[in-house]
């Protein structure tokens, strides 16, 4: 018995995991197939969800009507942003809670759509409040006004957010 | 979809790409940032659809320099490549890479994706494609991947049995911070495979002492101590597989194999008393581990070699009920399995969100099945067709939410037509009004910038005359033809106080036609504005004109289109789900069965040994009696 034993011991340890000896009796010629099958499927479903995002675009958001409002973090930055609150003309538009998760993005240079909408051609006011924690840990919150106008074209919003610091301005809205 | 034509002067937003190596520069698409952004939580999906969106529409552009998008193009391809690679589609992803490669970008973007299209390769096994790859590589390599390139290139040698190829990168390699040990027991491995075998002990022994306390490292070198230890204990060299074996760390991955082989070297040894340490210790561990099982029947043998039959039965005794529970936790296992229920539970997305979610499975009670699968669910083509699994699942549940979209639009649009189309005709009524009075206001407009123009070159006093002077200059021509026709005796008089009329108009026009041309001009200007103000307030009323009908027409072909799209994608990832399923299943399955297999001959035999150690043990006790 001994024997018997130890060679099941010295070939699964020579080996493999016994998974492996399992995984393997699959066809590897089916598995590239159906592995295959999958990527075209993922492809086609991309291909679905652009037009999707065009169709939507096109039906929610106009071009003469649409504006969007994009947020990123300043290079460099190590506070913790919480939340974010955008206004347009006073009125609330969209709010936001960061997970650790959207905060990490963030800090690696991504850049956040935070809100997609509708607003007449014209002169807009736009406001931003941040919330978030130094990296002492007191809190901060700042609030700032910027005006944009409209045009017939869709309008894209940068804002650019810094802890408060000196000679930093907080929350900057992208010049174009 | 229209672009917008916006740039971002001036918005200081650094981008590190997931993939590249180092940080581009300023970013100024803000679409880019956004499959960034994606990207960088691990939303591949999502970072693709807008990239992808993003390269095509950049594509199609006659003037791309004059787009945001310029400045990132190389970054935003080679981006494509990776999120592709990430979404685990390789296809395309290789199809990307290559583009990056043959396209006139900067030495470190291609040097970065001729290395990822080798590992491409590498995964696929396609090793000599692999190896093709990275000979691509050439000039500055980013710091970052440097000695990735360098692993990776031994491992193909390694695959491809080359082991001789790979020892001296493999010895470069040894002093990395990264790759130090396994680069250190990757040679020791490169020595066996290349039938070194002296060479190969003493590395793997140094593989087995290097200092560290990264847990990746200890692994490797727990795993260098194993392997050293049975290639002694197969080759019967008992005693000195034991140091090697001991090494291993007692909490560690391979802890429970490296007790087991400690007992059978000690055994082997016939130190029986020495076998029984390490099995008693793993007796005691989790009982659905292979080793541990192996132990519970290996410990009473030990014992009864000693000739402790009594403590042998009562292990036999044990191992026994623990062999039969197994096997019933193991049939259990196998029914759910055909029931469903792993699959089920593998898609669960509270169980998704934890990153060890695949460990955490272990402690659902309602999937007795995965106690016996943690090997099977680490394996690579287990973790391939799962992660194929759990993508459709995603896939399924996004189509699905599309499906209830379409609904939503269709009465969207409805609603819309509903309110414009009864409006419309009056408006565009009124909108005829306004067109033809603004088109005579045009031609007016028109006319009297000529006529500036005109007295600007040539001057014409009689044409800036007021109503009143025009009509008076009317009355004196006509007094004129009437004096040329009659014959009076009053004529030179008249005639007389005629030019002196008009010789009063003509001197009044032209003294006074600088400032009315200067006047003409102000009001022309004036008229300009207003001009301009009606302009835009007609393109404005043609814009929403047009907004009214774009808003509920041309919307029927692409919602049916897309509609039957989704729908046959559901279908087809509902029959891929399917089969991905089943053959992870089968696969289960068959694992499942054959360690209930093994599990049912450990039972036989315990069976068999407890029988026997009774009789010894009876045996002894009757000779003891009759001592």
């Amino acid at each position: 018995m001994s024997r018997l034993i130890r060679t099941i011991t010295l070939l699964a340890l020579a080996a493999a995991p016994f998974a492996t000896a399992a995984a393997q009796d699959l066809s590897r010629d089916d598995m590239r197939s159906l592995d295959g099958q999958v990527q075209e499927i993922k492809s086609d479903v991309l291909s679905i969800a652009s037009e999707l995002s065009n169709l939507e675009e096109r039906l929610l958001y106009p071009s003469n009507t649409q504006v969007a409002v994009f947020v990123a973090i300043e290079d460099d930055e190590d506070f913790r942003l919480d939340a974010v609150k955008i206004e347009i003309d006073g009125e609330l538009a969209t709010h936001h809670i960061y997970s650790f998760k959207e905060l990490e993005a963030l800090q690696k240079g991504g850049v956040q759509r935070i809100y997609t909408g509708n607003v007449p051609t014209g002169d807009h006011q736009l406001g931003v409040t941040m919330i978030g924690k130094l990296r002492n840990g007191t809190e901060f919150s700042k609030t700032d006004q910027f005006s944009f106008a409209k045009g017939v074209e869709p309008k894209a919003l940068g804002i650019t957010l810094a802890g408060p610091g000196l000679g930093k301005n907080g929350i900057q809205l992208g010049d174009w | 979809m229209y672009r917008a034509p916006f740039s971002v002067i001036g918005l200081l937003l650094i981008a590190s790409l997931a993939t590249s190596p180092t940080k581009s520069d300023e970013l100024k698409d803000l679409y880019f940032g956004e499959a960034l952004y994606y990207a960088h939580q691990g939303y591949f999906f999502e970072a693709l659809e807008r990239l992808d969106t993003e390269v095509a529409q950049y594509a199609g552009l006659d003037e791309p320099e004059l787009d945001t998008l310029f400045y990132h193009i190389d970054d935003a391809e080679f981006s494509l490549g990776d999120f592709e690679l990430r979404y685990r589609m390789h296809h395309r992803a290789g199809r990307a890479i290559r583009a990056v490669l043959e396209g006139a970008v900067d030495e470190v973007v291609r040097n970065d994706a001729a290395y990822r299209l080798a590992r491409i390769h590498f995964q696929k096994g396609q090793m000599e494609d692999a190896l093709l790859a990275l000979e691509r590589i050439d000039g500055k390599i980013p710091e970052s991947i440097r000695e990735d390139i360098e692993f990776l290139r031994a491992n193909v040698y390694l695959a491809q049995e080359k082991p001789a190829e790979s020892f001296e990168v493999l010895k470069r390699l040894q002093g990395s911070k990264s790759f130090g040990g396994f680069a250190a027991y990757n040679l020791g491995i490169a020595y066996l495979q290349d039938g070194q075998r002296q060479q190969a002990i003493e590395q793997l022994d140094r593989a087995g002492q290097i200092s560290t306390d990264d847990p990746a490292e200890l692994a490797i070198r727990d795993k260098a101590n194993l392997v050293l230890g049975t290639i002694l204990l197969e080759d019967g060299e008992y005693g000195k597989a034991m140091p090697y074996l001991n090494r291993v760390r007692l909490d560690g991955p391979f802890s429970n194999q490296a007790l087991l082989s400690a007992g059978w070297a000690s055994l082997s040894a016939e130190d029986y008393e020495r076998a029984v340490v390490p099995w008693s210790i793993l007796a005691q561990r989790e009982v659905t581990d292979g080793a541990t099982q192996e132990a519970m029947l290996a410990l009473p043998y030990a014992y009864g070699k000693l000739d402790i039959h009594g403590r042998a039965a009562i292990h036999y005794g044990k191992a026994l009920d623990a062999f039969g529970t197994e096997v019933d936790k193991l049939n259990e296992s196998i029914e759910s399995i055909r029931e469903g229920l792993f699959l089920e539970a593998l898609v669960r997305e509270e169980i998704r969100k934890n990153k060890d979610w695949v460990i955490n499975l272990r402690s659902l009670p309602e999937t007795p099945e995965t106690y016996y699968m943690m090997e099977l669910l680490a394996s690579h083509d287990f973790q391939t067709g799962l992660q194929n699994y759990l993508d459709l699942a995603d896939l399924r549940k996004k189509l699905v939410s599309w499906e209830t979209s379409f609904d939503s639009f269709d009465d969207m649009v409805a609603i819309r037509h509903d309110h414009y189309e009864p409006l419309l005709p009056d408006v565009d009524m009124k909108f005829r009004e306004l067109d033809s009075r603004l088109r005579l206001r045009r031609e007016q407009h028109k006319m009297l910038v000529r006529r500036r123009d005109d007295l600007l070159t040539t001057p014409r006093p009689e044409f800036l005359a007021t109503p009143d002077e025009m009509a008076v200059l009317a009355r004196i021509e006509y007094i004129e033809q009437q004096l040329e026709d009659a014959s009076t005796p009053f004529e030179g008089a008249l005639v007389a106080r005629m030019e002196r009329l008009k010789g009063l108009l003509t001197w009044t026009l032209e003294t006074e036609y600088h400032a009315r041309l200067t006047e003409f001009e102000n009001n022309l200007s004036m008229l300009d504005e207003a001009m301009t103000v009606a302009q835009t307030q007609y393109d404005r009323f043609v814009r929403s004109r047009q907004a009214a009908t774009h808003s509920f027409e041309g919307y029927e072909t692409p919602i049916s289109r897309l509609r039957a799209r989704v729908s046959e994608a559901v279908r087809r990832v509902d029959l891929l789900m399917k089969r991905q399923g089943r053959q992870l299943e089968i696969v289960a399955i068959d694992e499942l069965m054959a360690r209930r297999g093994r599990l049912e001959s450990y039972r036989d035999k315990a069976r068999f040994a407890l029988a026997d150690s009774y009789d010894r043990a009876t045996q002894a006790q009757a000779r003891s009696e009759v001592q």
